[in-house]
């Protein structure tokens, strides 16, 4: 089954590892969610998770960042290493874990504060500025970075719940980068958005790429060649192909990976 | 057609869809409108009961809020008044004296007619009179005026309670009385103004003397020691419980009987109270602070099921949402889920008080039933509570207590109703919408 993990190998000469998950498994319950999954993300570039609904991609994503501790009946096995660093080490914790590998949801939540608290609030309780002043430089960093900032420079203090879908999604990613953080996981970050919408969150992501790694979870096969640089493929739970992307969707070595692309599973 | 004997053929006829759909439309129209005839019927009959409510409190309660008062000039007779024992001066002597001097057919000198002159009047009204000349002795020989309440039987004569048909011997007043009655209203001497003193007065023996102060004051004493132990307790508990709390066998027995405790009756309460308050810790009786606790053990239950609901309202989304930028669970928990739940708290605790501002049995086994004739100071102090006075007054013999208990029960009603109210405009102002 494992048959991709040669790939993996193969190309990430080119750019460094930053997360080395390796036989992680997830249990809700006596359910089994994922199956013995291992995978190299490089750094400083997109990587895809596709895979038909219920495949186990949402699931592993937040193995990364331990969103799982939060579901009582969740239990994770295997090692994630992120720069080399055990995430599930008995000296991590979570909240630690987290600010280094921030956050995007499917749905845009933004907190039902202003604007600027919504960005600030991550800064603020990490302790990120020592002022007024470097808390203002880091909203408007953030809110740029965000490819917002011209669309509420005028309204920082308005609630942002009160912006459009599309724009609540990019001050999610805003807040989400406002930690400064290493690696970015979004869940399907652009499945309640409007075509438009999504193609300023697709081209943020194309931007993010620069400085970190981003891993996006996506039931868009096309926003999965379209925005990142490897693609995996998750069905039933395992973990089916990993390649880069142009390779997984032009030349598919699994069949049921060719199936999937092709449309006739999933 | 087949259609027509559909109604006696239980199975239906063979045919399209859109047949059997029609066949069975009326039988599915009749059980909605059924359903709606009986829902109707049924608001309709709340309402009706809700209206006899008011209404019978309302027309037996309004003449409470009014008070026949007499003004009299009196004189203050240095006779009967002697500077040098003023406080026990002859006051009752003084105003029985100037009743006369205004009444035709009263003679002075005769025992009998001056006592019942005497009672004419409330029994409050010589010592309203003492109080003011100890603390003016120049009054001393001089006329006053003065207004003061008429005793209740006078004052149910003036408000159309005593019937001038009955026979005199099972009548209150007699015929002379009556008559001196209306010389007094024909000489205008005789008000009915607003019954300022059915909030402003203490307890008393005496109806027309009688208000809500003590009880007034004893409520608030106990609904803020209810406040004070169970909001901050309640809310504890329900974020312990909802938010950090293992889920095991444990916390599931402790819900089960939060939600128990809730639904236990109001008088086993008060027995826990009467054994551990006052039995074991020896704290005093009567007092607003053992009620308060004993209301709080009331409270809580609603306190922690309200407020578990509104933490389980805010969306997980939000919980992600700050846990995603390293938020700890106590920062995601008083940061963000507390926050916007609190309408919901507070809305549920609102309630909760409002149950426990009516909360009658825990508070008579506790002794704040007693016939107490001063507001208490404190929350230590003797004290009874609005539904206890009501309870007291509903069981004296008294006609006047009789308009003062609905009159008592209008104001529970009110206090209830703004508080009520209070929940609802929390609720629909800081609602949010997700």
């Amino acid at each position: 089954m494992m048959n991709d993990m040669g790939n993996v190998g193969r190309d990430s000469a080119a750019s460094e590892i930053k997360i080395q998950a390796r036989g992680v498994q997830v249990f809700y319950g006596e359910t089994q969610a994922i199956k013995d999954v291992s995978v190299d993300i490089l750094d400083k570039s997109v990587t895809a998770f596709i895979g038909p609904s219920g495949c186990g991609k949402s699931t592993f994503l937040r193995c990364l960042n331990r969103m799982n501790d939060t579901i009582d009946i969740a239990r994770v096995e295997g090692d994630i290493h992120i720069d080399g660093d055990d995430i599930h080490a008995p000296g991590i914790d979570p909240v630690q874990l987290r600010a280094k590998v921030g956050m995007v949801f499917q749905k845009p939540n933004p907190f039902p504060k202003s604007i600027y608290d919504n960005i600030a609030y991550g800064p603020r309780i990490h302790g990120l500025a020592r002022n007024k002043a470097e808390l203002d430089e880091i909203v408007e960093r953030s809110l740029r970075r965000g490819a917002i900032w011209d669309e509420v420079k005028h309204r920082l203090h308005e609630p942002g719940t009160g912006l459009s879908g599309g724009q609540q999604q990019r001050l999610c990613i805003a807040r989400a980068v406002a930690t400064e953080p290493e690696v970015l996981l979004m869940d399907e970050p652009c499945s309640a958005l409007d075509p438009i919408a999504t193609a300023q969150v697709e081209d943020l992501i194309d931007e993010l790429r620069q400085s970190y790694s981003v891993v996006i979870v996506t039931h868009s096969m096309q926003q999965a060649a379209r925005v990142s640089q490897r693609t995996a493929f998750f069905h039933l739970g395992s973990l089916v192909e990993y390649r880069e992307t142009g390779q997984i969707f032009t030349n598919p070595e699994d069949p049921r990976t060719e199936s999937y692309i092709t449309g006739r599973i999933g | 057609m087949a259609d027509a004997t559909a109604g006696t053929d239980p199975k239906p006829k063979t045919g399209s869809t859109a047949d059997l759909v029609r066949a069975s439309l009326a039988r599915r129209n009749r059980k909605q409108s059924t359903l709606q005839v009986l829902g109707i019927g049924a608001m309709s009959f709340a309402f009706l009961m809700l209206f006899i409510l008011v209404a019978s409190l309302v027309s037996s309660g309004y003449q409470a809020f009014t008070q026949t008062h007499i003004t009299l000039e009196v004189f203050i007779d240095p006779e009967e008044v002697p500077l040098e024992r003023l406080p026990r001066g002859g006051f009752d002597d003084v105003i029985e004296a100037s009743l006369s001097s205004v009444l035709e057919d009263a003679d002075p000198n005769d025992r009998a007619t001056m006592r019942a002159l005497g009672s004419l009047l409330s029994n409050g009204a010589q010592f309203k009179l003492r109080d003011r000349v100890v603390e003016d002795p120049d009054l001393i020989g001089q006329t006053v005026t003065m207004t003061v309440p008429v005793s209740d039987p006078y004052d149910q004569l003036h408000k159309g309670l005593i019937d001038r048909e009955t026979p005199e011997q099972f009548r209150r007043l007699k015929n002379f009385e009556i008559a001196w009655f209306d010389q007094l209203v024909a000489m205008e001497a005789i008000s009915k103004p607003l019954n300022t003193g059915l909030i402003s007065n203490p307890d008393s023996r005496f109806p027309e003397l009688a208000g809500l102060k003590g009880a007034l004051v004893g409520s608030f004493w106990a609904l803020s020691v209810c406040f004070a132990i169970s909001f901050p307790l309640g809310i504890g508990a329900a974020i312990y419980l909802e938010e950090f709390a293992p889920k095991n066998k444990f916390s599931d027995f402790v819900e089960v009987n939060i939600n128990n405790l809730a639904a236990v009756p109001s008088v086993v309460f008060g027995l826990l109270a009467l054994a551990v308050f006052i039995g074991w810790f020896g704290l005093p009786r009567s007092a607003p602070f053992v009620g308060g606790m004993t209301l709080a053990l009331m409270t809580m239950p609603t306190i922690i099921i309200a407020t578990r609901a509104a933490l389980k309202a805010v969306p997980p989304s939000i919980r992600e949402a700050a846990l995603g930028v390293g938020a700890s669970r106590h920062q995601v928990v008083f940061g963000h889920v507390l926050p916007l739940a609190m309408p919901g708290i507070l809305t549920g605790t609102i309630i909760g008080l409002a149950q426990a501002l009516g909360e009658t049995a825990p508070l008579l086994l506790i002794g704040m039933n007693a016939f107490i004739t001063s507001a208490p100071s404190g929350p230590l102090e003797s004290a009874t509570a609005l539904p206890t006075q009501i309870f007291i007054w509903a069981d004296s013999p008294e006609r006047g207590f009789a308009s003062r208990t609905s009159a008592a029960i209008l104001v529970l009603l009110g206090f209830l109703i703004t508080m009520n109210a209070v929940s609802i405009y929390l609720r629909n102002r800081f609602e949010r919408s997700w």
